[in-house]
């Protein structure tokens, strides 16, 4: 990995800024646009025990057309399931363009050994998923084993090529609430940007504190030097407690403000949620209609 | 190059950021239907507004449209002398005999009336002296009201103020205030002196008197005894005649240094007590290991923040040089994401400049800089056809001898010098004739510390700039003046100890 050094964050300024980002006043025609862009960059996500092909059809079904009344409201970025359930949730979406994102390597504690994640990833690959979410090692992290922790995602990122020489992209999960301090997050940034990660991912929504803005901002900021440094472009994907739509605009609002309004694109920004799609859908409604509609107006997969 | 995102080549691409995109934010304008301005204001003297006795009138307007917003009494000297009159009579005959328990009553409900009525006198505060409703509502108002809830807990409390003495107030003061921070301004001066057992004469900027006279309202309203508090309007003459009066026991000024300069010689030898709160070159300084996205932020605040309307602004920034294309960088990046524009628009980061005079005094100054040799660097912004408007600027190249890198500007723009070792930090730090603020941005305690305690400045701010709290005492070394506001100290400015 790169030999130098991350910058500092200082807590106090990085939360200041976040929370004044989430000042801006976002009406009309910019919130309606605001609501529409925000589902369009949805990873709609289900990660339970229970997860069935049932279950994982039907969220396919609401990912393609969010709204059946409404077939101008865009298709979610991604569904994003378990590693086994990437078959089932690929047929569904066969033809539709939403793509399919698999949590992958132990997803969400990562604590097996290399080679069962290695194997974990390639199954998903093989299967058909576009994308694959990864953790990294936190306890080689917090222990300082970051060589071990840069390693890994190496190994990752080649365990993503398909055999066509294309590759699925790599979202690599920090789970700050794990990291604790910006700082952390800023150098498990810096080294997952390093050691090839196509997107920064904060969290598995398994741990609390799961996506903040503050933290978001945070990768937001390694995401822009090493774009400064290199011209390369790496994704952001906040996840984990996005459940409104007015915190999903604040996140737009960070974005745009910090990495501009070419980082407001699929490629390039995710929310990682599975609420925040009806409240994006009821929002629009109302703007739409002026009435807020009772939430057994919108489906519940 | 190899982790690039697909179908994105870089090569090509620009690395400046698109802060204008497809997602626009949509005008976001603050309400102005509560708000009621009178055709004109007269001067508030022993408990009710009055007309002139000099008959004359000037026009207050919004120097973001240059609209009239009123027309405001201009106090001639007979004006004032009533006035003063008014406010030793009140001294006599109720204010200093009140408990201090009682008067902290007073004091404590214009801090409750001014909370309820905040967007009000937000509203008022940005349509007559340009700065963005958010300022005015999240700081200039909160931050006044705060001043009054302070020194309304120590009005009962003065003989505790000086360990082992009691202390005693000095009568009727006379207060003149500038138009950067007209509300905040009037309750920094207003509350010491109210709490202290002191009555006040208050002449308000200018180009910014309308919440002052809105305040005045609010001591009606409160019922504070007549006189205890007056408001006189009018420009330089009126203050003069203010300042000069022999019945005035304190003069306290927030201003210029020319003009504070003017008062210390008019009151020599007058026994008068006087605070001097004037201008600054404040230096931020950033060393090479502050953590510099925030430092950016600070940077920002500290220059941008009221349009550089601010005597304790960070106008010159000291970076170390091994960070400085990095932080400059950044800075011209950090700069095209201010938003100029209708001060009543939620959204908007940098007003209109404050006055016509102000405009012309920031171009000329600008204009030298660049004939100096120095490089300017400006925000692109749409400037709005009418009122008074400046971009976000700076200057890279600055040598210590530029008039911008000496000289108050007072608006949006910042000079920028390099320095190697923290001693050279502090030496160009200190070498101005200014010394009412400064900046120091790194990660090292012991730094912060070390370079702090070298700084000739009142107010040293640590990875953080421009925050104020009624009980931190704020001032000047050298020519920003002295004396302190704030605190106890801001309490001593107006007791004497017996």
């Amino acid at each position: 990995m790169s030999a130098v050094l991350s910058p500092s964050v200082d807590q106090v300024a990085l939360e200041e800024r976040a929370a004044a980002l989430g000042k801006r006043s976002i009406k009309k025609e910019a919130k309606v646009a605001g609501l529409r862009l925000a589902i369009s960059l949805c990873d709609l996500t289900t990660l339970e025990g229970k997860d069935s092909p049932g279950k994982i059809r039907q969220l396919c079904a609401k990912a393609v057309r969010p709204d059946p009344e409404d077939p101008s409201i865009p298709s979610v970025a991604a569904v994003c399931v378990y590693s086994d359930l990437v078959e089932t949730a690929k047929r569904a979406l066969a033809g539709s363009g939403v793509r399919v994102a698999s949590v992958s390597t132990a997803f969400p504690s990562g604590r097996v050994p290399l080679p069962v994640k290695l194997a974990d990833v390639r199954r998903a690959v093989a299967a058909g998923a576009d994308e694959i979410d990864m953790v990294i090692d936190r306890g080689a992290f917090l222990a300082g084993d970051t060589r071990l922790v840069f390693d890994e995602i190496v190994a990752t990122k080649e365990a993503c090529a398909r055999r066509d020489g294309s590759a699925a992209r790599l979202k690599v999960i920090l789970e700050t609430g794990e990291l604790e301090t910006y700082d952390n997050v800023r150098r498990a940034s810096d080294l997952a940007i390093a050691a090839g990660a196509d997107f920064i991912k904060t969290s598995t929504g398994k741990i609390s504190p799961a996506a903040t803005p503050a933290v978001t901002l945070c990768m937001l900021e390694a995401i822009r030097d090493h774009w400064l440094a290199t011209g390369a472009r790496v994704g952001m994907k906040p996840a984990g407690g996005i459940r409104t739509a007015k915190q999903a605009l604040h996140y737009l609002v960070l974005v745009k403000e910090t990495l501009g309004a070419d980082w407001l694109d699929p490629d390039l920004f995710r929310f990682g949620a599975s609420s925040l799609l009806n409240d994006l859908l009821m929002q629009l409604k109302k703007e739409r209609t002026g009435r807020y509609r009772s939430d057994e107006e919108f489906t519940k997969d | 190059m190899s982790r690039n995102v697909r179908g994105r080549p870089t090569a090509s691409v620009s690395r400046e950021p698109d802060f204008e995109g497809t997602w626009e934010y949509a005008p976001a304008p603050e309400s102005t239907s509560h708000l009621k301005i009178d055709p004109r204001y007269g001067l508030f003297i022993g408990g009710r507004f009055v007309p002139p006795r000099s008959e004359a009138w000037f026009d207050t307007i919004n120097p973001a449209t240059e609209e009239k917003l009123a027309k405001v009494a201009e106090a001639g000297a007979a004006d004032v002398d009533a006035a003063v009159r008014a406010a030793e009579r009140a001294y006599e005959k109720s204010w200093r005999r009140m408990p201090g328990k009682e008067r902290g009553k007073y004091v404590f409900r214009l801090g409750r009336m001014l909370q309820e009525k905040a967007r009000e006198f937000a509203v008022l505060e940005t349509m007559n002296g340009g700065k963005p409703i958010k300022e005015s509502r999240d700081l200039d108002v909160p931050l006044a009201a705060a001043h009054f809830f302070y020194y309304a807990g120590w009005a009962d409390k003065l003989d505790y103020a000086f360990p082992g003495r009691s202390a005693r107030p000095l009568g009727v003061c006379g207060q003149v205030i500038p138009w950067n921070f007209p509300l905040l301004m009037a309750s920094w001066k207003l509350a010491p002196a109210l709490a202290a057992g002191n009555t006040c004469v208050l002449k308000p900027a200018e180009t910014t008197p309308l919440t002052a006279l809105h305040l005045a309202r609010l001591v009606e309203e409160a019922d504070l005894p007549p006189g205890v508090v007056n408001v006189v309007t009018g420009a330089g003459a009126t203050g003069a005649a203010l300042v000069e009066h022999p019945k005035v026991r304190k003069v306290a000024f927030t201003g210029s240094t020319e003009v504070g300069k003017r008062i210390q010689r008019a009151l020599a030898g007058s026994g008068k007590k006087l605070t001097l709160e004037l201008g600054g070159k404040a230096a931020n300084i950033v060393f090479a290991d502050a953590a510099i996205d925030q430092a950016v932020e600070g940077i920002v605040s500290g220059i941008y923040f009221n349009q550089g309307h601010v005597c304790c602004a960070g106008s010159r920034l000291l970076v170390e040089e091994s960070v400085h294309d990095l932080v400059v960088k950044k800075l011209a990046q950090r700069i095209r994401t201010l938003r100029l524009g209708d001060p009543l628009d939620k959204n908007t980061d940098v007003g209109a400049i404050n006055s016509k005079a102000q405009l012309t005094k920031i171009r000329e100054l600008v204009d030298s800089g660049v004939r100096d040799g120095a490089v300017l660097t400006q925000a692109a912004c749409r400037i709005p056809a009418r009122g008074f408007w400046f971009p976000p600027s700076f200057f890279t190249n600055v040598a210590q001898s530029f008039r911008i890198a000496s000289e108050e500007i007072f608006g949006p723009v910042l000079a920028i010098q390099t320095f190697r070792t923290p001693e050279e930090a502090v030496e160009k730090a200190n070498n101005t004739m200014y010394g009412l603020s400064a900046g120091v941005w790194t990660e090292k305690g012991s730094k912060i510390f070390k370079v702090s305690q070298q700084l000739r400045a009142g107010v040293v701010w640590a990875n953080t700039y421009n925050k104020f709290d009624p009980s931190s005492p704020f001032g000047g070394y050298k020519e920003s003046g002295f004396g302190r506001e704030g605190g106890r100290h801001g309490l001593c400015a107006y007791l004497e100890p017996v």
